[in-house]
């Protein structure tokens, strides 16, 4: 009786949020396997067991590698060019510039833009067009005399095209990075490095011997937030080139396949193997976040 | 901020700035392109000519974009949306993190957890049962009188629950237990406790949870795509992408649009950028 | 205070079209669901909306249309909806095997009496008959016919490359050299359904209409060594086109024939809507047009419908409507400015000039042989079509002919079980 005293009233509080979450992560995501797991293709549900079929032609299918290729390649680039950015323009701010909040601000603007506006804009930034057609970026590297850095972009004929989405996913989310990394430079102690200034290190070995190892956890944070937005970007590829063979991810060939050709079933497949791949980074990152605060 | 500001030797500085400068030019290109093309009268756009000034000032490209219904009618619906569901999910956020860290009943240790995964989970894998779960519910489909405006606001408070859990369960660590130590003695008292002293405490918080909120929510595409049945009740990022995303109307008046359509968001974030700031840095799992 | 006072202030007008949506469920409504918002195919929908306004005052229209030129957006939206059981009160779809697919998901209801009421089914032309009627039921109201394979040129531009339109595939290819001399690009392209378009055409000036049709019956194995071949052709042709800069959608990719820098385009006679009634653009001067090569003799036809959703809400207003898009009047009102023809047969060809009156006298031609297009529809249900897409974008991008034919026929062979 007590315990419920005790606990009842937070329970009570918490228990709208915890039963709507149940249902719309937990219990849906349970529905998606399910139906993951029948011949459902056309307008009208249909929930007849298939086993694992759905699964076993997913491994087999060319598109499906095709685009987790893609994604791969994406997140490679998408992933390392922010982090790398980031990093940069963190290093530039951290011990405090005339201005710095105008620059912060100028830097972290582009994620308040939707990432449909941005694919939008980014689409005729990337024009590929040739002789009087040159537009975009293009043109401006033709006016400095750049000519040789003139590229078709993510039309390019590669494997490698998508990687070319990386430059408007990163204008969109460097400067999260960057303050990400602000913080956590910042976030070392003055007393230490003054130590080892003391010890007379310079600046740079100050930084590599002190900041470095503290900035773990950072680099942490960023890459696993990183990376499940590259997994799951879809209205940035969508807005640039829709349909478009050479920026098909997972997260696109799941909405064509149920839109075009009604197959909700390897819809269903495809979106939960993605849960999967996701969970793998996003689980333990979770874990591992909870056991260092319970230990601080 | 308690930092050393250690003396630069001049040409270093000279080589920061140089290079801080040359990035704010690239961040601001693209912003460059949208106002100098929404801004030339439609005769005057041109694809190749994207970057050169307008001759003289035009709004033209800007009546035309608002004169489309997918923009001021979407602009309304998205208010509508993400105003909702921002507020909404902050009350419930708030009485979540109140009481995840502060009443640490037994098994908050993996609820807390459970409740955060919630936020990374690619919505593909949801939007089926989703759909289903609305048609039989009557919340979608079926002649539904707000053609899935409901359905989307609802969605929204939904998903938006594990990152404002997230910002106030931060927010309310930070806060000693002390101050509601004198009302921990029954039940009925937390729930005053909460109500009188935690969330007048939580100003901040709220600033910081519904910034964020509005704008994910706004910048939402996935579930607008899917769950809005009507032409009338699409939110402005849907309307957006009908009417720019192919490229058949021109190119000024596609600019002018994305600008209208993001406006709202770079206001808030221009006026409120340090609570936005705060929401970057607790979407991180970083408190 | 101050900031509840502006929260509220700004729920306010963000709330009216919630409530009106609540309260203002107009009884009289009619919504038509399309994809036409392009140039010249939202004029012809405005005419025949027009017109109905005139004859049936008083019903609230709402027109919804979802911006993309194949509708491959557009079809998705509906799809959701059509699940939903939440249908607008008409939709545009194609005739033949995309309709079939419709009336196999139980979506469409049975217009055979209406339409045989209405005495339609005389005045229609036996080949859209033919496509909207499964087991002896008729289910839609075809409000045109299009023409898939054609071939877009700019008379000036192959005067100045001194080449004639080519009669065969080999020719256009043949004719790169000299295009690519003067800089100009042989073949524009636009999004991804427009290279599905220019594969069928390949196809059915390589193979011929009986083994094209035979394609998609059954009646011919896509491996068999002249379909790869035909395939093989098509891969050439698109070496010679500008796939790797397409433009986003089919106005632009005229836009380039139009302006002289690309020769030639292969696109359905919406051109014809986009070139003369918006570009203002004159016949045989600054734009002509042919049969794409090797289809002489052949109509490659897709035919626009609209239907009668199970469950529309208003299902006598959109009776009303079909019979708008029947009527001759709003039959040819809306193909003068969309480019197409009427799907009814008593239309006298000198309703219409230049294009339109060359195309019509091949249409209503008995020698003529008509084919259903690949792209828009007519052959193959969405279920085979999501499949030849997915495997045309392998084969687009460095795939080859042979697994292209084995991916589209085994996947003809899994949607006929």
């Amino acid at each position: 009786m007590r315990r419920i005293r005790k606990w009842g009233p937070g329970l009570l509080l918490i228990s709208p949020s915890l039963v709507l979450l149940a249902v719309f992560v937990y219990g849906f995501l349970g529905w998606n396997i399910r139906v993951s797991l029948t011949t459902w293709q056309g307008i009208n549900p249909s929930y007849d067991s298939a086993g694992m079929k759905n699964y076993s032609d997913l491994m087999d299918d060319s598109i499906w590698w095709r685009d987790v290729q893609h994604v791969l390649i994406f997140t490679l680039v998408f992933v390392g060019g922010a982090l790398l950015l980031g990093f940069f323009l963190a290093l530039l701010m951290e011990k405090g510039i005339r201005g710095e909040n105008l620059f912060r601000s100028i830097f972290l603007f582009p994620m308040a833009v939707s990432f449909i506006a941005t694919g939008i804009i980014w689409s005729w930034l990337l024009d590929n067009g040739e002789g009087s057609n040159l537009a975009g970026i293009n043109k401006l590297f033709s006016a400095v005399g750049l000519n040789f850095l003139e590229n078709d972009w993510h039309k390019a004929d590669s494997s490698w095209a998508i990687s070319a989405v990386a430059l408007p996913a990163g204008w969109a989310l460097s400067g999260y990075i960057m303050a990400l990394f602000l913080a956590g430079m910042r976030g070392v102690p003055d007393e230490l490095r003054e130590a080892a200034r003391v010890d007379g290190a310079g600046e740079f070995r100050v930084f590599w011997h002190v900041v470095r190892p503290m900035l773990w956890p950072t680099v942490m944070a960023a890459v696993v937030m990183l990376m499940h937005i590259s997994l799951k970007t879809f209205d940035l590829l969508y807005a640039l080139d829709y349909n478009s063979p050479k920026l098909e991810t997972p997260a696109l060939y799941m909405y064509r396949d149920i839109t075009d050709g009604y197959y909700y079933a390897s819809g269903a497949t495809i979106a939960t193997v993605l849960v999967f791949g996701i969970a793998v980074i996003i689980v333990p990152y979770i874990w591992y976040t909870m056991r260092s605060e319970r230990r601080s | 901020m308690s930092m050393i500001r250690t003396k630069w030797s001049r040409p270093a500085l000279i080589t920061r700035y140089t290079l801080l400068l040359v990035f704010v030019v690239i961040f601001l290109m693209p912003i460059y392109v949208v106002l100098v093309t929404s801004f030339k009268s439609p005769a005057e756009v041109s694809v190749p000519d994207m970057w050169s000034l307008p001759h003289h000032l035009s709004f033209d490209n800007f009546i035309k974009a608002w004169d489309q219904p997918a923009i001021h009618h979407g602009l309304l619906n998205s208010i509508l949306i993400a105003g909702t569901s921002a507020i909404v999910s902050s009350f419930l956020g708030a009485a979540n993190g109140f009481v995840l860290s502060k009443w640490r009943f037994p098994g908050a240790d993996w609820v807390f957890p459970l409740i955060l995964f919630g936020m990374f989970i690619p919505y593909q894998a949801i939007i089926i049962p989703m759909t289903q779960f609305y048609n039989d519910v009557g919340l979608w489909g079926n002649g539904e009188a707000t053609g899935g405006l409901l359905a989307l606001i609802l969605t929204h408070i939904i998903y938006g629950l594990p990152i404002t859990t997230l910002i106030f369960r931060s927010y309310y660590a930070g806060v000693p237990d002390t101050i509601f130590d004198s009302s921990q003695m029954d039940g009925a008292g937390m729930l005053r406790s909460f109500w009188h002293i935690a969330l007048p405490l939580a100003i901040p918080g709220f600033a910081v949870s519904i910034i964020w909120q509005f704008t994910s929510a706004w910048n939402d595409f996935l579930f607008g795509l899917v769950l809005t049945t009507d032409t009338s009740s699409w939110p402005v990022t849907i309307g957006l992408n009908n009417i720019a995303g192919v490229q058949t109307i021109p190119f000024g008046q596609a600019m002018a649009a994305a600008l209208i359509a993001s406006l709202p968001t770079l206001v808030v974030y221009i006026i409120l950028g340090r609570f936005f700031m705060r929401g970057l840095m607790a979407g991180a799992l970083k408190g | 205070m101050k900031r509840r006072g502006f929260l509220a202030a700004a729920a306010v007008p963000a709330l009216a079209p919630l409530l009106a949506a609540c309260s203002g469920d107009s009884k009289n409504q009619l919504e038509i669901f399309s994809w036409w918002t392009g140039p010249g195919e939202e004029e012809g929908l405005a005419k025949l909306i027009k017109m109905f306004k005139e004859k049936y005052k008083g019903v609230d229209f709402k027109n919804s249309a979802v911006a993309g030129g194949g509708g491959d957006k557009a079809k998705g939206k509906l799809a959701a909806r059509l699940a939903s059981h939440n249908p607008p009160d008409s939709f545009q779809a194609h005739v033949g095997a995309e309709m079939f697919d419709y009336v196999d998901n139980k979506v469409l209801d049975d217009l055979t009496s209406f339409i045989k009421d209405n005495k339609f089914n005389d005045v229609l032309h036996p080949a859209t008959v033919k496509n909207m009627t499964q087991k002896g039921k008729m289910y839609a109201i075809p409000v045109d016919v299009h023409r898939a394979n054609l071939l877009w040129f700019n008379p000036s531009v192959l005067e100045k490359a001194n080449v004639e339109p080519p009669k065969t595939w080999e020719d256009l290819i043949s004719q790169n050299a000299k295009f690519k001399k003067a800089k100009l690009i042989t073949l524009a392209t636009g999004a991804q359904w427009t290279l599905l378009q220019l594969l069928e055409t390949v196809l059915l000036g390589q193979l011929k209409a009986d083994s094209y049709r035979k394609l998609f019956n059954g009646g011919k194995d896509w491996t068999e060594s002249d379909v790869v071949a035909a395939l093989n052709v098509y891969a050439d042709v698109l070496k010679i086109s500008d796939m790797k800069h397409h433009a986003s959608d089919w106005q632009p990719q005229l836009d380039k024939v139009d302006k002289g820098t690309a020769a030639y385009a292969v696109v359905g006679d919406w051109a014809y809507a986009y070139l003369a009634t918006a570009k203002k653009r004159k016949y045989k001067e600054d734009y002509d047009v042919v049969v794409t090569p090797g289809s002489d003799g052949m109509f490659d036809f897709l035919a626009d419908a609209f239907t009668l959703p199970s469950g529309a809400p208003h299902p006598d207003n959109c009776k009303k409507w079909l019979k708008v898009v029947a009527s001759k009047e709003g039959q040819i009102q809306f193909s003068l400015v969309k480019g197409s023809l009427p799907a009814r047969k008593d239309v006298d060809a000198s309703e219409f000039k230049d294009y339109q009156a060359w195309n019509s006298k091949q249409w209503t031609d008995p020698k003529t042989e008509v084919v259903p297009s690949l792209a828009h529809g007519a052959a193959a249900g969405p279920a085979w079509s999501t499949k030849i897409t997915d495997a045309l974008g392998e084969f687009t991008t460095g795939g080859k002919a042979k697994d292209f034919a084995a991916k589209v026929q085994s996947a003809y062979e899994k949607s006929q079980k």
